[in-house]
């Protein structure tokens, strides 16, 4: 029999590595495949399009005896969870070896490559245009305006650059694709160097990934000669979250300090050692296979809606009880995605909060559940879809305390290189510890006789709160990327929907010395 | 030449002709000492060519570099959103009870298991959905 279990880290996390040595030990094969997506059933064991799911050591011989009914789901690619979905950038999850290139060719691999080689740049470039793939890195600038200029840059050498510095939390849809189909990304940034003239490219990968480090590692030593003449090479981060942002990754790549730098001049003229660059997410690149396929382009540009076009690979993530990778068209609103697809809080409990695109996005209510998932609607309600996680929160959750924790996140991740950013952060913290405090009364400084300008009544939660109203406003208007510049969103979003959180407890403890 | 001087020339060897080198460089030192100290930021320097305020700037700058070796093993435990979500703060002060002096305990932010959290590192090793009971053991063992 083959016994078909994932090799991806997560799967592996859970065990999935002694799993395999057990039905291996029972003398049957096992296939390390990529992993389907469906997280709260891994470790998932797959025998002939039939799955079990959380699989221990001690279902072995159930499941080999066609027992162990109850944690069976049946045909796998019918699970809702699957069946509901549209994958293109995830179409081989579950289903091939990672680092198989005879599974790879033959589930239609290599064949975007080929026909982009066939047509030419000006084809690709058009073509890509036409889909309206924007970047899956948060941003979301048409990749095919950026190609175009980074083509039309004149020099000797270009670079791609892919950017695989996955830090926000509740993402992992790029990890999953660079140990499940790193042969698509590879294949996607061949087609990029196609497209404006590179022959070099280099992927950046943050060091937590270390499964994905191996498997991009190995992927592009087996298919280097395919897409010879390009050149891939893997650079690993430092722990820097702020290396997620393109200018301070190509500053790092440079073999620099992570700092930010000033835009203008764009990457795409000035990038990677002053050469034109395109600097695109996984994501990006792994699209863009499908779309250079045979009538793939005009395929892409139909699924989504208004400027967001074609499918983002969702991450659901946090306190859910369904967690998982969910590609779909972009249309799909918050409330199906959390309550339909994902079945609500895992821990059973009212979900309290929903924050859409990592540590930078805001915090949504229930209330809003109704908003579309389109980079424009989420741009107007003071939101962002970022890279696509989705992480909930139950109603346990301490909002105060999250939005504290985004100026720690903040202050702890800043590239210290402006202003409202380094030193706005911090003050952050301190501004929401004082108004859980109740506010503040007059420090020693400023009760001294010569401080004859200072107020002498300290300040009260309604000022402090006055005062990080309007911190948020410098850091979101003041920062030079989207790190400070970004915070404010959770914080602001929580301090509107859940007041009490910020000032209930002061109350309460007001109330109970009374 | 002690086997410091000669060990880094060693790696810087392997690299330099990489297009910015110092990053794959520091996180081989990194791995070979357990951390890049004063003198290894200079013998780097003097290798790659650059002054040893850029060597001492890029060192400070990332978290996974450290001026002094830790020779405790270490256990890193995400605290970022989508684990505080699923219960990482009520668990951590047992891990941190559990480690006392012997084990490092110490904070990511985000390991990419954010579905299945709270989740742990050790080395290569993954840990997901794990409770208290199971990250005390995870720092015990370690």
């Amino acid at each position: 029999m083959i016994i078909r279990i994932s090799d991806d880290a997560l799967a592996r996390a859970l065990g999935a590595d002694e799993l395999a040595a057990a039905f291996a030990a029972k003398g049957h094969e096992v296939q390390r495949t990529s992993s389907w997506g469906m997280q709260w059933l891994e470790p998932l064991v797959e025998i002939d399009g039939q799955g079990w799911g959380r699989v221990t050591l001690e279902d072995v011989d159930d499941i080999l005896e066609g027992g162990a009914s109850e944690i069976a789901i049946g045909e796998i690619e019918k699970h809702p969870f699957i069946a509901k979905q549209q994958r293109l950038t995830f179409s081989r999850a579950g289903k091939t070896r990672p680092l198989s290139l005879e599974d790879y060719e033959a589930t239609g691999g290599w064949s975007g490559l080929r026909r982009a080689r066939q047509v030419g740049s000006e084809q690709i470039l058009a073509e890509v245009t036409q889909s309206g793939l924007r970047g899956r890195g948060g941003a979301g600038f048409p990749a095919g305006i950026k190609w175009q200029t980074v083509a039309k840059a004149q020099g000797p050498q270009k670079y791609i650059v892919c950017n695989a510095d996955e830090g926000d939390s509740g993402t992992f849809a790029d990890r999953m694709l660079m140990e499940g189909d790193p042969y698509l990304l590879i294949e996607g940034m061949a087609i990029a160097g196609e497209a404006v003239g590179a022959d070099k490219g280099y992927i950046y990968i943050r060091s937590e990934y270390p499964d994905a480090i191996a498997k991009m590692e190995k992927a592009i030593e087996l298919s280097a000669g395919l897409v010879a003449p390009f050149e891939l090479e893997v650079r690993v981060g430092a722990g820097a979250y702020v290396c997620g942002e393109e200018t301070s990754l190509l500053n790092s790549l440079e073999g620099k300090r992570g700092e930010v730098r000033a835009k203008p001049p764009l990457p795409a003229i000035e990038g990677l050692f002053g050469k034109p660059t395109v600097v695109n997410n996984v994501l990006t690149l792994a699209a863009v296979p499908h779309i250079l396929a045979e009538g793939g382009a005009s395929a892409y540009e139909q699924l989504g809606l208004a400027r967001s076009k074609g499918t983002m690979p969702i991450q659901l993530a946090g306190n859910i009880k369904y967690g998982g990778l969910f590609e779909t068209a972009f249309g799909v609103t918050l409330g199906e995605l959390v309550n339909e697809i994902g079945g609500g809080t895992e821990s059973g409990r009212p979900v309290k909060a929903v924050q859409v695109g990592g540590p930078l996005g805001a915090y949504i209510h229930p209330d809003d559940f109704g908003i579309r998932f389109d980079y424009e609607e989420y741009t107007a309600a003071d939101a962002l879809i970022g890279h696509g996680g989705i992480t909930v929160f139950d109603d346990t959750a301490d909002m105060g305390a999250m939005a504290r924790f985004a100026m720690e996140f903040c202050a702890a991740e800043s590239c210290g290189k402006c202003t409202p950013c380094r030193i706005g952060a911090v003050r952050g913290v301190e501004v929401i510890d004082r108004i859980r405090a109740g506010g503040r009364t007059p420090d020693h400084v400023e009760r001294l006789d010569v401080m004859h300008n200072a107020p002498r009544h300290g300040r009260s939660q309604e000022q402090e709160i006055g005062l990080l109203t309007d911190l948020c406003e410098t850091m979101k208007f003041g920062s030079l990327c989207a790190l400070g510049g970004f915070t404010p969103f959770p914080v602001m979003s929580a301090l509107k929907h859940w007041p009490e959180d910020f000032t209930g407890r002061a109350a309460a403890e007001a109330e109970a010395a009374e | 030449m002690s086997t410091k001087e000669q060990k880094i020339g060693e790696i810087v060897a392997e690299h330099h002709r990489r297009e910015g080198a110092l990053l794959p460089v520091l996180h081989a030192v990194q791995a070979e000492f357990g951390c890049v100290d004063a003198q290894s930021e200079a013998l780097v320097a003097k290798g790659l060519n650059l002054s040893r305020a850029d060597v001492h700037g890029v060192v400070s700058f990332y978290h996974d570099f450290h001026d002094q070796p830790d020779l405790r093993p270490v256990v890193q435990v995400c605290r970022a959103e989508a684990c505080k979500a699923r219960g990482v703060e009520q668990i951590i002060d047992q891990a941190t009870a559990a480690a006392g002096d012997r084990v490092k305990v110490q904070t990511v932010y985000c390991l990419g298991l954010c579905s299945s959290g709270p989740a742990a590192r050790v080395g290569d090793r993954l840990h997901a959905r794990l409770d208290g009971p199971a990250l005390a053991q995870i720092v015990e063992n370690a």
